[in-house]
């Protein structure tokens, strides 16, 4: 068994006290024996290392220590424990805190309201500059269109379009079937149950199915992009892209930013189409509507324009969910931390912006008779 | 029970154990149908500075994963400080952990965290009755032991260059004053004097806390400066191990190509180069460092 790291005083040659350390000093048995022995008053006229068995340098550290606090000399240490004594001796000297300098929690609070606040100011030009550099890397792809990455594209289209179809789809599937059973319930009242046909088709067409379509892409893609690019810009990919004459912007943002804005009107109608079928299946099952009679109406209520608006907001809301995406992971520049809360700041930016921009067109279409 | 980890006992003076803490008998790794390792044997002798040199992609970090337990083998028998790590699980293999160091080769400091709090990571998570007092202090001596600057203690790590980051991560490694020392290719990427610099102070601190160290390098000049012995990898297994006159003597092409190349020679002859300064320097100064050696005894 192992022993257990100890002290004891006694009466040293010359009248004063002599610090015996006893058995093993290492830094597995210090750590209980250490606050006693800060506790302890002087004056101590020698430390005593010739009963103590093994030392590491955290014994020689601690016997180092008790011989500068009380000004005392080591007697009876070991060769192996001078050997360690002198190296440590000459490591003495670092006050350095051990924590990264931090102002006190006065200063603090504003200093970081200012940080976000030029942030702030610094991110709006900061994506200003960003798009436009989307804007002159398109117009050199259309003067070149030989360089444009098709097989980047279609890659891209496949990882957030097609891959996205089941847990879309899903997703779809019940919030239709949520909508025609609160609805029913609601226009019950009225004796007019057969609106919840107009409810869920011009819900989904309109809102629901692009809104949630960018919301589910924001969390899948828009954080992929974010992570990907961020993780490529601390391995120095895209520096090196830039050496060789690549524009990081031509091969990797365009055609995240382009295979998003072709998927998003394309998923927002299939999220709607399935948002209906399963409003039409619930409504066979409880309200009595025939399945394929539910269809058929959706035909005569919904207007034409209805798909158009769902339609015209998809691009809108994948380019916003592609350019936070690449734009927040294009601007890491330090180490891993930062690749989580840019990934996170792309999420909270797009879906924010979507949502903003889902009121705004709502009120216009409204304005120019497309209610 | 408690949570509490507690650190393997010391194997007995002069056991097996003791006298050789890493053991390697039939060591097999593949990756799929490539296999890495093939009937692999190593001994590592305490107190030695063992090298391990091999071509690219012939092993090398494999085989230290392998002895850490951070790679499961197919085959084969490991025993490091007389514990078997082959089937080792993470919970009951912990004791073994606080009498290693280990050095990667890009530093891996953790990057949310300050050098000392790297440095205090292994302290916390063995020795947790230690107080925030000594431990804060052990962080600061093994900081400046490592070779850093004072004012780097409170830094993170991206805020160090890549030298910096190596003696970073070896402070880390000797936290818990660790018998044994693993370092992966310590001197990659360092300019001659940054690496001449880490060589001495691999040396230095392995004779002063008593390291036996198991070292990749890439680095001739590594080789004939700090190792006390070389064990080259090559045809899946370790051909040989011994000291460079000894690997030189040995007829397989690979060792030859390597040490007779003009890399391999152009550290020879440094090597040799220094050893006659020193030499000179010896007898120059000699009744000198006589008297010292005198007034020392």
């Amino acid at each position: 068994m192992r022993g257990t790291a100890d002290f004891i005083t006694e009466p040293g040659a010359e009248g004063g006290v002599t610090l015996v350390l006893t058995g093993p000093l290492l830094v597995s048995s210090l750590g209980r024996l250490d606050h006693r022995l800060r506790a302890l008053d002087g004056p101590v006229s020698a430390i005593d290392l010739s009963r103590s068995e093994r030392i590491d340098t955290v014994g020689a550290w601690t016997a180092w220590r008790l011989s500068q606090h009380f000004g005392a000399p080591i007697i009876g240490a070991s060769p192996e424990a001078e050997r360690l004594i002198g190296a440590i001796s000459a490591a003495d000297d670092n006050t350095a805190s051990v924590e990264p300098p931090r102002l006190p929690l006065l200063l603090r609070v504003p200093e970081h309201v200012g940080i976000v606040i030029t942030g702030l100011g610094q991110g709006i030009v900061l994506v200003l500059g960003f798009l436009g550099q989307v804007v002159l890397a398109s117009g050199a792809l259309l003067r070149h269109p030989s360089r444009f990455r098709v097989r980047a594209l279609v890659h891209q289209m496949e990882l957030m379009g097609v891959n996205a179809l089941a847990i879309i789809g899903l997703m779809s599937f019940l919030v239709g079937i949520v909508i025609a059973q609160q609805g029913a319930v609601q226009l019950r009242q009225f004796g007019a149950e057969i609106y919840t046909v107009n409810l869920v088709g011009r819900l989904s067409l309109r809102e629901l199915g692009t809104l949630m379509t960018a919301i589910m892409v924001a969390g899948r893609s828009g954080s992929a992009f974010a992570a990907q690019l961020g993780t490529m810009k601390l391995t120095e990919e895209i520096d090196a892209m830039r050496t060789i004459g690549v524009s990081p912007i031509e091969a990797l943002v365009i055609p995240r930013l382009l295979a998003t804005m072709i998927m998003m009107p394309l998923l927002g109608i299939y999220s709607a189409a399935i948002g209906i079928i399963g409003g039409a299946a619930l409504s066979a099952l409880t309200l009595g509507i025939p399945f394929f009679t539910f269809l058929a109406r959706i035909q005569e209520v919904v207007p034409l324009h209805d798909v158009w608006v769902g339609l015209i907001k998809g691009p809108v809301f994948g380019l916003i969910v592609a350019t936070s995406g690449c734009f927040q992971g294009l601007q890491v520049k330090s180490d891993a931390e930062e690749v989580g809360t840019r990934t996170t700041g792309a999420v909270v930016m797009a879906i924010f912006m979507v949502i903003v921009l889902d009121a705004f067109f709502a009120v216009f279409f409204s304005e120019v008779g497309w209610g | 029970m408690t949570a509490e980890t507690t650190c393997a006992v010391p194997a007995p003076i002069g056991s097996e154990a003791d006298l050789f803490p890493i053991r390697v008998r039939g060591l097999r790794n593949a990756f799929g149908t490539h296999v890495i390792h093939e009937n692999l044997d190593l001994d590592v002798r305490k107190g030695e500075i063992l090298g391990v040199v091999g071509g690219s992609g012939t092993g090398k970090s494999v085989l230290m994963r392998s002895i850490i337990g951070l790679q499961i083998p197919e085959a084969g028998e490991i025993e490091v400080l007389g514990s078997p790590i082959t089937d080792a699980r993470d919970d009951d293999d912990i004791d073994i952990r606080c009498r290693w160091g280990i050095l990667f080769q890009g530093g891996a400091l953790f990057s949310t965290l300050t050098v000392a709090e790297n440095v205090e990571v292994p302290l916390r998570e063995f020795y947790p009755e230690i107080t925030d007092e000594l431990r804060h202090e052990i962080a600061r001596y093994k900081v400046l032991l490592s070779g850093l600057p004072a004012e780097a203690t409170s830094k993170y790590p991206s805020e160090l260059s890549g030298g910096m980051k190596k003696r970073a991560g070896l402070a880390r490694a000797l936290a818990l004053d660790p018998e044994l020392l693993f370092l992966d290719e310590p001197t990659a990427g360092l300019d001659p004097i940054g690496a001449a610099g880490f060589d001495q102070l691999i040396r230095s601190l392995q004779q002063t806390l008593g390291l036996t160290v198991f070292l990749i390098t890439h680095d001739l000049d590594t080789l004939y400066e700090i190792c006390d012995r070389v064990a080259v990898i090559a045809d899946k297994r370790v051909i040989a191990v011994g000291t460079i006159p000894e690997l030189l003597a040995t007829d397989h092409p690979w060792i030859k190509s390597y040490f007779n190349g003009p890399r391999g020679r152009a550290a020879l002859a440094s090597s040799q180069r220094r050893e006659d300064t020193a030499a000179m320097a010896d007898a120059n100064a000699g009744p000198g460092a006589l008297g010292t050696a005198a007034e020392g005894a």
